[in-house]
């Protein structure tokens, strides 16, 4: 019976979805106040729905009820309580529901942070969420149920949660994820609103700003733990596999990532707006592409969901109407946006325009990567792949363009920079860098790379020209710990992020260039050299966990002839799905990483295979990747987003509206 | 006052969404229908451990396995104790794609786990891959007595892959023959 609540819950969630797509929406056209008052309540009447179906779903899981068709399918009695929790998100319905109350979620929040905007503008942007919500929960009902039953018979017992997803990163991956994937539906409901009513002015992009910020780090953190939890899951010791389910997520980022610095431009220069608009359409556009590839078949992956055509059919036609209908709105409304003013041809909003146009190619490239052999053979018949090659061939000279530019972009001044300014500021930096860039590696390892050299040049021209703008801001004023203290948090978010990545270029370029791996058979006792360590195999014992058994592996890491540390990675069975699953030894370190996968036992056990691996600065990777999300949590709390709404609010009460009258639709 | 590129994105929007639409039809998982009853593309490759050349002469004569493996492919060492045992047991001849793969990394691998191919070709630049329209390893194309391919199995080949697919899909080539 409890189920058929949650399918009650679901409908109702439904019906106020469409009530707030509509309702608010005509009011704010015609100016009917006590329509567009409904925006809220509706708003928290769908995140009360939704969650009481996470509720329900969740429910069902913990009592085993495999009655339930999604149950059944994705869990097992013998499975842990939190993997029985977090199934949820373990198969395509389920994991619907949760995206869906994800973003009621943000309705949420979007309603109770809101109060400094004024109602017509909070009623546009819930009521376009309000229809994203309505078309999610109307896919669910009709396609993907997951609270439909096993009739007549329920199964014994359920077939088991995948095993390649029992681990602890499935627990906060996939939320992380969505709720970054999901913000960007805010950010997209922003922009619409304001294209509907005609005011795209500085009010405008500052209210998305805190929001497109928040949205990013999500992402940028969903997509660092994906990247971690591949590393040390799937045991192939990469970080990133251009996997056509990965590269979705990194489009919306590379979009996402662009809008968040276009968005500083429109709202300090009053220019770019319409280009802001349209990549704020964009990035919500790419992450319902992510959706559909994932959940339509449309491309094979590891990553994909159980596939049906009817689904991608909703899909498409979905992304259809919201993508499609906003670009038609953007075309028709676009060529009356005026930019508020002009700037010269060295300035920080060129730079800012070279970042958005690199980032923008980089998307659209790994679309196309990604899409390609779905377009070759729709036309040819015929298929082919498109693998690293392609990607990084695109994707690393344009890094290293977007990494040249990075550095000279926050030393510029808006409006206008004279070149002697800038080469004042950066020729010593710049030949410090290449020096520094070229020597440390040369000298460290005694042979020259050519790659190597280049990402340590970039890399110590981002620390340095960071460096370098921080010292200026200080020195230039008098008390310079005051100065220090008193540097705007939006500012130091930037520079961390923009140092988080000087991080992560050191990683990537360090771990693919100095990278060691050996496949070898060892009888216990048998010992093997990998660089300077010495693995020797002990032999192994039998384990049985939960709902699995299996063997774990006995090695002796020694490092320069001296004992470090044991290692024991594993082979188990999970029982239920008698599927074979390896769990990697993993020696995580500042510098580097020792990683040994278990393979195959050989003569009964007497001897297996293994493969191992040392992976240099691995971790800064996504040491890089935390510093940025850092970053843009910091330059979302800026003071001034407070103090200026504060203001807002206050010239509201004294009934005076920011900004012109509002245009009706 | 309409200005006609600012409808630019809305027209490639929905010529993506076109293709994309055709795509949801086409089924990736099997073969694709140029290449079903087809021969195999002609090759010239080196072999994984002696460096000979080998082409599409000196193929087993069908039925045969053609498996393409990598020494980086994780689910091919799932897949693995089948094919050994296929090939100790004599079943059927079983010959090897090491695509993109480097020589030191597959011989290794086939020196750690055991050999089951007759050969493997190296296909370095993952050229044969592509005429055969490889997504990665591992696949497996099953190849009648004419030389024609007769099915292709996208993913791991265990025990329960062979017993459910396999083996009726060889006993059907043989009735096809009687």
């Amino acid at each position: 019976m409890v189920p058929e609540f949650g399918q009650f819950a679901l409908i109702l969630a439904f019906c106020l979805s469409l009530i707030l797509a509509t309702l608010p929406t005509i009011g704010a056209a015609r100016g009917n106040l006590l329509w567009m008052n409904f925006a809220r309540p509706l708003s928290a009447g769908i995140f009360v729905f939704l969650a009481l179906c996470m509720v329900i779903l969740g429910y069902a899981f913990v009592t085993d009820d495999f009655s339930v068709q999604f149950v059944a399918a994705h869990s097992n009695t013998l499975l842990p309580l939190q993997y029985k929790i977090t199934a949820i998100w373990g198969g395509h319905e389920g994991s619907f529901l949760f995206w869906t109350f994800m973003l009621s979620f943000w309705m949420l929040m979007v309603s109770i942070f809101s109060r400094s905007m004024p109602i017509d503008f909070v009623a546009r942007v819930l009521g376009v969420l309000g229809f994203l919500a309505a078309g999610y929960i109307l896919f669910m009902i009709a396609t993907s149920n997951p609270f439909d039953r096993v009739v007549p018979l329920a199964p014994q017992d359920g077939s088991d949660l995948n095993s390649a997803l029992q681990d602890f990163a499935f627990i906060i991956h996939p939320p992380t994820l969505y709720m970054g994937y999901v913000g960007f539906s805010v950010v997209f409901a922003f922009a619409i609103a304001a294209l509907l009513s005609g005011r795209l002015d500085a009010a405008w992009a500052r209210w998305s700003r805190p929001w497109a910020n928040i949205a990013w780090v999500w992402l940028t953190g969903g997509l660092a733990l994906g990247s971690w939890w591949a590393y040390y899951e799937l045991g192939w010791g990469g970080w990133w596999a251009w996997d056509p389910v990965e590269n979705p997520p990194l489009i919306t980022w590379l979009l996402g990532t662009a809008l968040m610095h276009s968005l500083a431009v429109t709202e300090k220069r009053g220019v770019f707006k319409s280009w802001t608009v349209l990549l704020a359409i964009l990035a919500f556009a790419g992450s319902l592409l992510g959706t559909f590839i994932t959940r339509s078949g449309l491309l094979t992956s590891v990553h994909a969901f159980a596939s049906d055509p009817t689904r991608g059919v909703f899909i498409l036609g979905f992304i259809g109407l919201t993508v499609g209908g906003s670009l038609v709105l953007y075309a028709l409304r676009a060529p009356l946006i005026r930019n508020e003013s002009t700037f010269a041809a060295v300035s920080r909003e060129v730079l800012l325009l070279v970042n958005n146009i690199l980032l923008v190619v980089a998307a659209a490239s790994v679309l196309l990567g990604t899409l390609f052999p779905m377009v070759y053979q729709a036309i040819t018949d015929d298929l082919i792949s498109i693998g690293p090659p392609y990607f990084n061939a695109i994707i690393v000279p344009l890094a290293v363009v977007l990494a040249v530019a990075l550095g000279i972009g926050p030393v510029c001044r808006w409006k206008s920079t004279s070149l002697g300014y800038l080469c004042s500021q950066l020729t010593r930096v710049a030949i410090a860098s290449l020096v520094l860039g070229v020597l440390v590696p040369l000298l460290v390892t005694l042979e020259f790379s050519l790659s190597v050299s280049i990402g340590m040049v970039l890399a110590f021209w981002l620390f340095l020209t960071i460096g370098r703008d921080v010292v200026n801001r200080v020195l230039s004023k008098p008390d310079r710990w005051q100065a220090l203290r008193t540097l705007p948090a939006s500012y130091l978010g930037m520079q961390l992020a923009h140092f988080g990545l000087a991080v992560m270029i050191v990683g990537v370029c360090l771990t693919a260039n100095f990278s060691m791996e050996k496949s070898v058979l060892l009888a216990a006792g048998q010992s093997i050299d990998l660089g300077n360590y010495d693995f020797q195999f002990n032999g192994t014992r039998p384990i049985t966990g939960p709902n699995y058994i299996g063997d774990e592996a006995t090695i002796v890491v020694n490092h320069n002839g001296k004992f470090m540390r044991e290692l024991h990675p594993e082979k188990r069975i999970y029982v239920a799905s008698n599927s074979p699953s390896t769990e990697m030894a993993i020696d995580a370190g500042l510098f580097r990483d020792l990683f040994v996968t278990l393979g195959e036992g050989r003569n009964g056990g007497a001897a297996w295979s293994m493969t191992l691996y040392i992976k240099p600065f691995i971790r800064w990777v996504w040491m890089g990747a935390i510093l940025m999300g850092i970053g843009g949590i910091t330059a979302a709390l800026d003071k001034r987003y407070r103090k200026l709404r504060a203001r807002d609010q206050r010239l509201r009460e004294a009934g005076e509206s920011l900004s012109p009258k509002p245009q009706t639709v | 006052m309409l200005r006609l590129k600012y409808f630019l994105p809305v027209l490639v929007f929905a010529a993506l969404g076109i293709f994309m639409y055709i795509g949801l039809h086409l089924n990736s998982r099997e073969l694709p229908s140029v290449l079903i009853n087809k021969p195999l593309p002609n090759f010239q490759l080196e072999e994984v451990r002696t460096n000979t050349l080998v082409s599409k002469d000196d193929l087993p004569e069908g039925p045969f396995l053609l498996n393409v493996w990598g020494s980086y492919c994780l689910p091919c060492l799932v897949e693995h104790p089948t094919f050994m045992r296929l090939s100790e047991d004599g079943v059927i001849p079983i010959v090897g794609i090491n695509y993109k793969d480097r020589q030191g990394a597959a011989q290794d691998w086939l020196d750690t786990n055991g050999n089951p191919f007759q050969f493997s070709v190296m296909d370095e630049d993952g050229r044969l891959g592509i005429d055969l329209g490889v997504y990665g390893a591992p696949e497996t194309f099953l190849i009648d007595k004419n030389g024609l391919i007769r099915y292709r199995h996208v993913s791991v080949l265990d025990e329960q892959a062979w017993q459910e697919i396999f083996v009726p899909a060889i006993e059907e080539l043989q009735r096809e023959e009687s």
